[in-house]
């Protein structure tokens, strides 16, 4: 198991490394010059020549890269003089259009899109699950038939229809969240119930989506399940229902959801962007949109790529090793 | 046999309703079995042999089926009728008095659980005791039936055995309460002939060793032959044939039984010919005409006077002690026609 851990690991690494050099590539073939860009439209070259050199960016690509790397140890000093400045270890780099270290811009957005993905998953993973097993266990009557209409709608609903009608026709007809004070970041250590309000209807609307994919995923999961020999073994052994459900039909079942919740989770993690940008949340995705869109700002995209990217393979590796836990198939196969 | 049998089947139908029509998949079954004693129920796919055996153990789910008749449990408390009890009454009786084993044991076994997991689960359903008592009791039976480094090996995962292994593990949990009754479908079926017969000797040796009632489900007539007191020859739903290995063997009556055996090959015989099969196609379940539902198949029918087969469904005939048969052909051509087909 050790040895797998330590492959495991190395090989998580080497992906994130590849993905970061990708994504460094790509900006560095990009025909725009992120010189120019630090300045106005009336700018002198001498202005902006100056700029390259303050932001590393006349140097090769790839000592540009290793620079990037260094930084994410070290930190990151930038220009001299009496202009010089210091983003800390965990540089990203600069972003010269907001004038922070990308670090800084990032780890404020962070924690709002954590809060929506955390809220959300709980939310669609309970629903989705639960609502999934009641259908498969009323296969076929009214019950069920109500989930699958529940499923349709959820599913071929996009979150910016829902996200806008709940809005409109929730959120603010009830004057249940103030419209001055949307999308205001509030920690949950310093007032909880401010909170929960600024994200409880960003949580409906996400968790709308996804809790549609999981009733369908779950239903049928244990649908099949049912119909497995084992659990006609366990009937066989004498077994109440309700045990057969909770210890051999949901075990089978879930295993599969696990991946799934996992990888939904984490690609939430690298931003939310239409549910952010309806609810006006400072996340990720609205940090990453407003980069892109609006300014150019490549250090910024270039972070929250990497980040996303990184998510994404730490959650696939997590959850690879929880499911050798959970499947003992895999644990000796390993 | 003075005793009174465990199990008495009277009468016994269940049909499944379906879209196309009820499909009647066992038809008026009568049987008894006593402990210790072996009934092989033979008959090829979709006859009904499974659809009984998991109506005695209460396996149907009765909403989407409709079972009719009764099948008594003779237990020390009194006879219960586990076709009109309560499913919860029914369900307190299986793996306790009886027990069913499976004919394919890749896939019987949670691939979650280890193997001592699973057997303790079933033992402590009827069982006071620690954890340490039931896997203790585990050990003991994964001993019994056979599997080498039990100790060792009940904490491993079904997916570490082998098939013949695998059943071996079957066994165990199905007799780890010691039931009165063991139904075995097809317990060899899916696995390889050499292990075959190393299985089949364990249940025959389990089934003394636990004094068992024994119904043996197969389409294996060498496997009957191996171990069964009686046997039921079933088809289309209905019991076609009964009566005592022997007499089916040398002294079979219906001409599906013949058909059955003549399609088995014979070791040792000289002049070795192509085996003869059974022509046609089982008819299908829904909606069964009146007459003889082997009819279309069969070669003797036309012996029969009066169109006999196809006008009046037979009924189950005394042909001797203990051997009854379903079918119209008159005695005198019973005879010449056991005598064409080489007969035994």
């Amino acid at each position: 198991m050790l040895k797998y851990l330590a492959r495991r690991l190395s090989a998580t690494l080497l992906v994130i490394t590849l993905v970061s050099m990708s994504v460094f590539g790509i900006f560095a073939v990009l025909p725009m010059d992120p010189a120019a860009l630090t300045c106005g439209k009336a700018c002198s070259p001498t202005v902006i020549e100056g700029n390259r050199h303050r932001l590393g960016l006349d140097v090769p690509v790839h000592v540009q890269y290793g620079r990037f790397v260094k930084g994410l140890f070290v930190g990151r000093d930038y220009g001299d003089g009496a202009a010089a400045f210091h983003c800390p270890a965990p540089a990203f780099g600069y972003s010269f259009n907001r004038h922070e270290c990308v670090t800084k811009l990032v780890g404020e957005a962070f924690p709002v899109t954590l809060s929506l993905a955390v809220g959300a998953f709980i939310l669609w993973l309970s629903v989705g699950v639960s609502l999934g097993i009641w259908a498969a266990r009323k296969k076929n009557q009214w019950q069920d038939r109500a989930a699958t209409a529940f499923v349709l709608v959820g599913t071929s609903l996009p979150t910016f229809i829902t996200g806008i009608l709940i809005l409109l026709f929730v959120a603010l007809k009830f004057n249940l969240i103030n419209p001055l004070e949307m999308g205001r970041w509030v920690s949950p250590l310093e007032d909880p119930v401010a909170w929960f309000r600024t994200f409880v209807f960003p949580w409906i609307v996400l968790a709308l989506l996804y809790a549609a994919g999981y009733t369908r995923f779950t239903r049928s999961n244990v649908i099949e399940t049912s119909s497995e020999d084992y659990i006609r073994t366990a009937r066989a052994k004498g077994l109440a229902e309700k045990d057969i459900l909770r210890k051999h039909t949901l075990r089978a079942a879930l295993a599969p959801i696990i991946t799934l919740a996992g990888l939904d989770f984490a690609g939430l993690l690298g931003g939310a962007i239409i549910t952010e940008g309806i609810f006006n949340l400072p996340g990720l995705g609205r940090l990453s949109i407003r980069a892109v869109l609006n300014d150019y700002d490549l250090p910024t995209i270039l972070a929250t790529t990497i980040l996303a990217a990184t998510f994404v393979i730490v959650a696939n590796l997590l959850v690879d090793i929880l499911y050798a836990y959970i499947d003992p198939r895999v644990r000796v196969a390993s | 046999m003075t005793k009174k049998p465990f199990l008495e089947v009277k009468n016994l139908n269940v049909a499944f309703p379906t879209e196309d029509g009820l499909v009647q998949a066992s038809n008026d079954i009568s049987f008894t079995v006593a402990r210790g004693e072996t009934l092989a129920v033979v008959g090829e796919s979709g006859s009904g042999k499974s659809v009984t055996s998991l109506a005695v153990m209460g396996l149907h789910d009765r909403k989407r089926t409709q079972i009719t008749g009764q099948a008594f449990l003779n237990l020390e408390s009194g006879p219960v009728d586990v076709i009109s009890a309560d499913e919860e009454v029914v369900r307190k009786l299986r793996g306790k008095e009886m027990s069913m084993i499976f004919q394919d044991p890749m896939s019987a076994l949670h691939p979650y659980y280890s193997i001592g997991n699973q057997l303790i689960e079933a033992w402590a359903l009827y069982n006071e005791g620690s954890k340490e008592d039931g896997k203790k009791r585990a050990i003991e039976m994964l001993d019994l039936v056979g599997i080498p480094a039990a100790t060792k090996r009940v904490d491993e995962f079904p997916h570490q055995f082998s098939g013949g292994m695998r059943q071996r593990v079957m066994i165990a949990m199905a007799l780890i309460n010691n039931p009165s009754l063991l139904i075995a479908d097809e317990p060899t079926t899916a696995l390889d002939v050499t292990v075959q017969s190393q299985i089949l000797k364990l249940i025959r040796d389990m089934q003394k060793e636990f004094n068992t009632a024994l119904i043996l489900i197969t389409h294996d007539l060498g496997v009957v032959a191996e171990v069964a007191d009686r046997v039921n020859v079933m088809y289309a739903g209905k019991i076609v044939e009964s009566g005592g290995a022997e007499d089916i063997y040398y002294r079979p009556d219906h001409p599906y039984s013949i058909g059955l055996l003549n399609s088995i090959p014979k070791i040792g015989e000289l002049d070795a010919k192509r085996l003869v099969a059974i022509p046609g196609q089982p008819p299908s379940l829904i909606n069964l005409p009146v007459g003889c539902s082997f009819r279309a198949r069969c070669s003797f029918a036309d012996r029969v006077p009066n169109n006999l087969c196809a006008t009046t469904t037979p009924t189950l005939n005394e042909k001797g002690s203990q051997h009854l048969s379903r079918c119209h052909l008159p005695e005198s051509e019973l005879v010449k026609a056991r005598a064409e087909i080489g007969g035994r």
